[in-house]
């Protein structure tokens, strides 16, 4: 099989626009020969290393750098004390809080970042952090939610001014609390759970790190990153750093994962730029794996409880009230208008009469974070809570789940939908989706089993969940972080020879912008794939735009990409009708070509149309020659995917170990511009979801000790723990996206973990009675539920 | 103290300090940032290497062991423009997403073709799950490595 140097072998399909295109980035992947951050050696370099709080809570007596510095290979020390001097001290968060760079007056979590550390080489700088003297007056730490507010507890934000609790934000509603009360009241069913979402961890398999370039005589500073959204970064480093925005320059090149994880600004970013800007050299840092698990983006901690209630048969109504541990600094991200991020939607999937939902935010002794870990803004929480819940309010029932949920979907003809708190979604045939994945499954032959298997004694569970997302935040008037709209931008040029180059502000880690995006102007102009150039994370030479979270690549920046293909579409007729000496009106498009209708032959690709744009030859009156274009997309609304998940989980009498057999995964995420990539994405949420539900935990101890600090104890699937995923679609096109795509990457992390649980609970309930268990659903956690002691992670 | 190394069949020799490890020492080799580091204990498989053909997590072995010893890295699997079927395998089945952990399970997957060319599905499983991989789920990883062994005749190259 010949291979070619620079292009692995396409396979048999090349599709010019959508298809199974095979990945445009893989070529220097597979050779080794990405760029990662640390990747990256810039001549001078330094190396900071960043000395951590070993108390959850504790007040800073003193810091004596002076044993590190008098180190041979260090160059300098820097603490909270030198960070005022810079004005960098605190720094804002993304959720209007504030932040301590370094901590100066006490530490608030394990792991927070006291001093920065810069030497000649990595080994040195590690080598100084334990020559750093700091004396630590340990206090007494908040690590319960639910005991966050009793009136002693400890006060953690003492620095913030007029703050006399540990509430991180006040009490934020949606629904109607009324109609609910009464919806309730006319119940026949009513079930009530507490429902923990434990404080889990993206956890990127490349931790985050910086290399910060500032040149004192031009005042520019260049930034190497890994972020998921280099223009907003950009921005707020001009804030908090007082810098000129114009004079920042944010290269993100490959990133080894976000997941979430590389949405916030993290204090080590700010001790690098101030290290650079105080050395006068670059200076690179890179976190360790346990710093990334101990001190950046956390996900979830939700502490829920929930009623749901049914009436002849079906789900009437919902209530919940949540407190969400936002850790020690609120960094929660999420649209600014939406505290609790998009968790109202916990309505799901069905036509509910009423529901009120309730979230406050308290502070605790852990690190701060609330990311969406492969998550819309707190979607998977909602999805969590209410697909437990409507397995739980079945088993009350003694009803089939899927026939429950049959019973209570939204109908086709109801859409678009206006959900009892507030959203319009815009399109769906749940129903069908649902018989999909039950067809795959063969639903009832599963149950046939079970039943057999139970009879010998045997633990098999099957579970289900059916999640609706809404994703691609968002439209302007409603949604932005920080005051910025979260708006996505395209630039496209044709150049002369026809050949394309789209810069766009969303950002991979992974998830193949270079194809897919490509693939969209291919199939909007006709030109092959491989001849468009997709250009991202390089503030320089993108637009701006909010990146890459949320699922909101593909619905606005791919919107984006769609609308100013066809705006370039749209220019191309008119240099065209003046080539083809006719009106534009009197010409057609077939793909890749405008012609003269009543006579095909003559007609005009659009390669040729660049070329005479970029040529001598007179353009359309008024038109100035060239073939570009660009735009900036406010989506009108989000999108809302959906899907059916299926799970079947044996659980081992003897061991309690789950072992997750069969993941049944039928998505709707409207058009598929690359079916490959859209099921590579499902895989890797559903790993992701299996982890969530039986491994992946950050708890802590009563002291406050972070207990999952490294991969040892914080445990990830591996190809062991991953059935052979089972994946089917359905397609409803997103009405409003320009090309009926929805969104689909976080999916299967929102989808999957309630489906596993709501199993291990079938598998357990007629044999053990089991009809809770919180998630991670370790063998110890499955064993007391087993001997009828369900316990809370902790 | 003065090291000389075998790396991709060339010799590379550098001073070190005798606490460096294996992987550091090759990344700082020029050309070789192909090895990557992804955690602190062993537990990711981002740094495999082989090391005399056997896979070997690189961060858990000091640069000074590997004295005397052949070290193969990921930058070797392509041979005068000839890709490795492992390569193409993961290409032709979407087996990589942010690719952070692709050399490792290449290598890995390599390792395991030498010694069994025609493994089953769980035998690949064993063979890669001291690798963590957050993006593929698995899934498309087993299907490559199965697809480099049935193509394995058609596309290797004679070492």
């Amino acid at each position: 099989m010949a291979v070619t140097k620079n292009l692995p072998s396409p396979g048999q399909e090349r599709p010019i626009g959508f298809g199974r295109l095979k990945r445009k980035e893989d070529a220097r992947f597979i050779r080794g020969k990405g760029t990662y951050l640390d990747d990256i050696r810039l001549p001078g370099m330094v190396h900071g290393a960043i000395l951590r709080s070993p108390y959850a809570h504790a007040r800073i007596v003193s810091i004596d750098t002076s044993r590190a510095l008098a180190h041979p290979n260090v160059a300098a020390v820097v603490t909270a004390k030198d960070l005022e001097t810079l004005g960098l001290a605190w720094m804002p968060t993304i959720s209007y809080d504030t932040q301590a760079v370094l901590a100066g007056d006490k530490v608030r979590f394990q792991g927070q970042e006291v001093a920065f550390v810069i030497a000649t080489d990595e080994y040195s700088a590690r080598d100084a952090l334990p020559l750093i003297d700091v004396e630590y007056d340990p206090l007494p730490a908040v690590v319960n939610a639910r005991k966050a507010l009793d009136p002693d507890a400890p006060l953690i934000r003492d620095d913030k001014e007029g703050q006399q609790d540990n509430l991180a934000s006040p009490l934020w509603e949606a629904g109607d609390a009324e109609a609910t009360d009464r919806v309730f009241a006319e119940a026949d069913t009513v079930v009530v759970r507490d429902i923990i979402y434990p404080r889990c961890h993206p956890a990127p398999l490349e931790t985050c790190g910086m290399i910060a370039d500032f040149n004192p005589d031009t005042g520019q500073l260049d930034i190497y990153n890994g972020n998921q959204a280099p223009n907003a970064h950009r921005t707020v480093y001009a804030h908090v750093a007082g810098l000129a925005e114009h004079m920042i320059r944010i290269r993100c090149n490959d990133i080894g994962g976000g997941f979430g994880n590389k949405v916030p600004i993290y204090p080590g970013y700010v001790c690098a730029i101030a290290g650079s800007i105080v050395a006068g050299v670059p200076v690179k840092w890179i976190e360790d794996r346990s710093e990334n698990l101990l001190s950046t983006g956390f996900a979830r901690d939700y502490v829920m409880h929930a009623e749901l209630c049914a009436k002849d048969g079906t789900i009437t109504g919902l209530r919940c009230d949540v407190i969400a541990d936002h850790g020690a600094f609120d960094s929660t991200a999420q649209p600014t208008k939406f505290p609790a991020g998009f968790f109202h939607i916990c309505c799901g999937s069905y036509d509910l009469e009423a529901s009120h939902v309730q979230v406050k935010a308290v502070y605790s002794n852990k690190a701060p974070g609330g990311v969406a870990y492969r998550c819309s803004f707190r979607i998977t929480e909602a999805v969590y809570l209410m697909e437990r819940m409507v397995g739980a309010l079945a088993l009350e029932m003694g009803v089939d789940p899927i026939e429950l949920r049959m019973k209570s979907f939204i109908r086709p003809e109801q859409f678009p939908y206006e959900t009892t708190t507030g959203w319009t979604y815009d399109s769906g045939d749940y129903e069908k989706t649902m018989r999909v994945a039950m067809d795959i499954a063969d639903y009832e032959g599963l149950r046939r089993e079970q039943a057999e298997k139970r009879a010998r004694g045997e633990l098999m569970g099957i579970g289900v969940s059916f999640f609706t997302e809404g994703v691609g935040a968002g439209p302007r008037k409603h949604m932005d972080i920080l005051g910025l709209s979260m708006n996505d931008g395209a630039d496209l040029r044709v150049h002369p020879s026809g050949k394309a180059v789209v810069s766009i502000s969303a950002q991979t880690q992974g998830q193949g912008h270079e194809t897919t995006f490509a693939q969209i102007v291919a199939e909007e102009l006709g030109i092959p794939p491989e001849d468009v150039q997709v250009r991202n994370g390089d503030t320089d030479r993108t637009p701006f735009g909010l990146g890459t979270y949320g699922s909101r690549s593909t619905p606005v920046s791919g919107a984006a990409v769609s609308v100013v293909s066809r705006k370039v579409r749209d220019r191309a007729r008119l240099i065209a009708s003046t080539m083809l000496e006719t009106r534009p009106e009197d010409l057609a498009w077939e793909k890749g070509r405008w012609y003269v209708k009543g006579d095909p032959s003559k007609g005009a690709p659009i390669g040729q149309i660049a070329a005479y744009a970029y040529s001598g030859s007179p353009m359309p009156e008024g038109m100035e020659g060239g073939l570009d274009a660009q735009v900036i997309y406010d989506p009108p609304n989000l999108t809302y995917p959906y899907g059916a998940y299926i799970a079947v989980v044996d659980v081992d009498p003897e061991t309690a170990a789950v072992k997750v057999r069969r993941f049944i995964a039928v998505d709707d995420c409207g058009v598929r511009i690359n079916p490959m990539i859209v099921d590579g994405q499902i895989h890797g949420g559903l790993a992701e979801g299996i982890g969530i539900a039986l491994m992946e935990v950050i708890s802590f101890d009563q002291e406050g000790n972070c207990l999952n600090s490294s991969f040892m104890d914080y445990l990830i699937p591996t190809a062991l723990e991953c059935p052979d995923f089972e994946l089917g679609e359905t397609v409803t096109p997103c009405p409003h996206h320009p090309l009926g795509a929805k969104g689909v990457g976080e999916s299967p992390n929102v989808g999957s973990p309630p489906a596993i649980v709501n199993a291990v609970i079938d598998a357990l309930h007629d044999s053990h009675g089991v009809t809770h268990i919180d998630m991670p659903c370790t063998p110890a956690r499955v064993w007391a539920a087993m001997q009828g002691r369900p316990e809370p992670p902790q | 103290m003065q090291l000389n190394l075998t790396i991709n069949g060339e010799q590379v020799e550098r001073a070190v300090e005798p606490r460096q490890l294996l992987v550091h020492y090759i990344r700082d080799t020029p050309g070789l940032t192909g090895t990557h580091w992804g955690c602190d204990t062993s537990n990711c498989g981002a740094c495999v290497v082989l090391m005399d053909g056997k896979p070997v997590k690189s961060c858990t072995i000091l640069a000074a062991m590997a004295e005397g010893h052949e070290i193969r890295t990921v930058e070797s699997l392509e041979r005068e423009g000839q890709l490795d079927p492992v390569q193409i395998g993961f290409h032709e089945l979407h087996a990589l997403h942010c690719g952070f952990c692709t050399p490792g399970m290449m290598m890995t997957a390599r390792a395991l073709l030498d010694e069994n060319p025609n493994p089953s599905e769980e035998e690949i499983r064993v063979a890669i799950s001291g690798g963590i991989c957050r993006c593929t789920g698995y899934k498309n990883i087993v299907a490559a490595i199965r697809w480099a062994a049935e193509h394995e005749a058609t596309t290797r190259q004679e070492v």
